[in-house]
């Protein structure tokens, strides 16, 4: 069985750390071309470029920056033009958790989750679907949250962003299907990854406590649903929201 | 074929125009056919033609013939 994605080329975003790196190996694995945009310093993305490259004998390439910055995602999109003449999927991964009750949430807290979140899924969504429509068509995955979907303590504002992940994903996938571009989110629920290292231990159980599945899921479960959405086995379904949870209740 | 004809045969194939109109009379939200989803088609379009990625500003500035060919003045020679 194909999964027509062989030398495709895909930009992830977040892409060199957590759910968004395992993404990105998943991908390559499969035969993709990549572009990984990330915050981190160019040689430490570099770095991790290379290292997917030669395991999986593809192209990696990267772009460094904000992408709550439209100049980014356009950036991705050029580099994805010059390079490959084509852009089939886009995964919008990168994402930030700042914890904290309502009271005590800062001005800057709220701005930069936001910009995170949500307007750098709306500036790769706009960057990248002209491209994707000239090669007639792609796949757009969105990393949204179990908490974008039901909410939590202490995260209205990561809640906000990740619901308003998938009203944009929902959005798009109308907007965009003539174009035969499918939009779809994840909703991944409690991922052993960076995001969650600074929670305290009696939080942690009680987060694994409530997952029916009986344990913590891995990076590379929410990567085989995105490696899922962004091929063919995926090709009549959009505008869904794909739970990676292990029935995990919140 | 010149830029102008380039830009042209877009607009044409596009808005189903015919040959003779007046292009200076060609205008976003008031040429037939050039609404926001006319519009996304004609940069898909230009993009194709000249075979470079238009800035976002350039797409929302196109806002007529003219404008269209000032703007595609700047990628005549790109090759991105």
């Amino acid at each position: 069985m194909t999964l027509r994605i062989e030398d495709g080329c895909a930009i992830v975003t977040g892409g060199s750390r957590g759910i968004g790196l395992a993404v990105a190996e998943k991908l390559a694995t499969a035969g993709m071309n990549l572009i990984l945009v990330g915050r981190s310093e160019q040689t430490a993305l570099q770095k991790v470029a290379e290292e997917i490259a030669s395991r999986h004998d593809r192209r990696v390439l990267t772009v460094s920056g904000d992408v709550g910055k439209p100049e980014t995602a356009q950036k991705a999109a050029r580099l994805a033009f010059s390079e490959f003449r084509r852009l089939d999927a886009l995964v919008n991964n990168a994402g930030i958790l700042d914890d904290a009750l309502i009271g005590m949430i800062s001005e800057d807290s709220i701005d930069t989750t936001l910009s995170t979140n949500i307007k750098g899924v709306i500036n790769f969504t706009q960057s990248s679907a002209r491209l994707m429509e000239r090669g007639g068509g792609g796949s757009i995955v969105n990393v949204s949250s179990i908490i974008g979907r039901f909410g939590n303590t202490g995260q209205i504002v990561y809640g906000a962003s990740k619901a308003a992940v998938i009203g944009a994903t929902l959005s798009a996938a109308k907007e965009l299907a003539s174009r035969q571009i499918r939009v779809n989110a994840v909703a991944p629920g409690y991922i052993a990854t960076d995001m969650i290292k600074n929670i305290d231990k009696e939080t942690d159980q009680q987060r694994r406590d409530s997952i029916g599945m009986g344990r913590i899921g891995q990076p590379g479960d929410v990567a085989n649903a995105v490696l899922f959405l962004v091929s063919d086995l995926s090709s009549y379904v959009t505008g869904q929201v794909l739970g990676v949870d292990g029935a995990m209740l919140v | 074929m010149t830029d102008d004809e380039k830009i042209f045969l877009v607009f044409k194939d596009v808005l189903k125009i015919s040959d003779d109109v007046d292009r200076s009379t060609l205008r976003y939200n008031e040429t037939n056919g050039w609404d926001s989803i006319g519009h996304m088609s004609l940069i898909a379009g230009l993009e194709d033609s000249f075979d470079c990625m238009l800035d976002t500003d350039d797409i929302l500035d196109m806002s007529s013939f003219d404008k269209a060919r000032e703007i595609m003045g700047k990628y005549r020679d790109s090759s991105d």
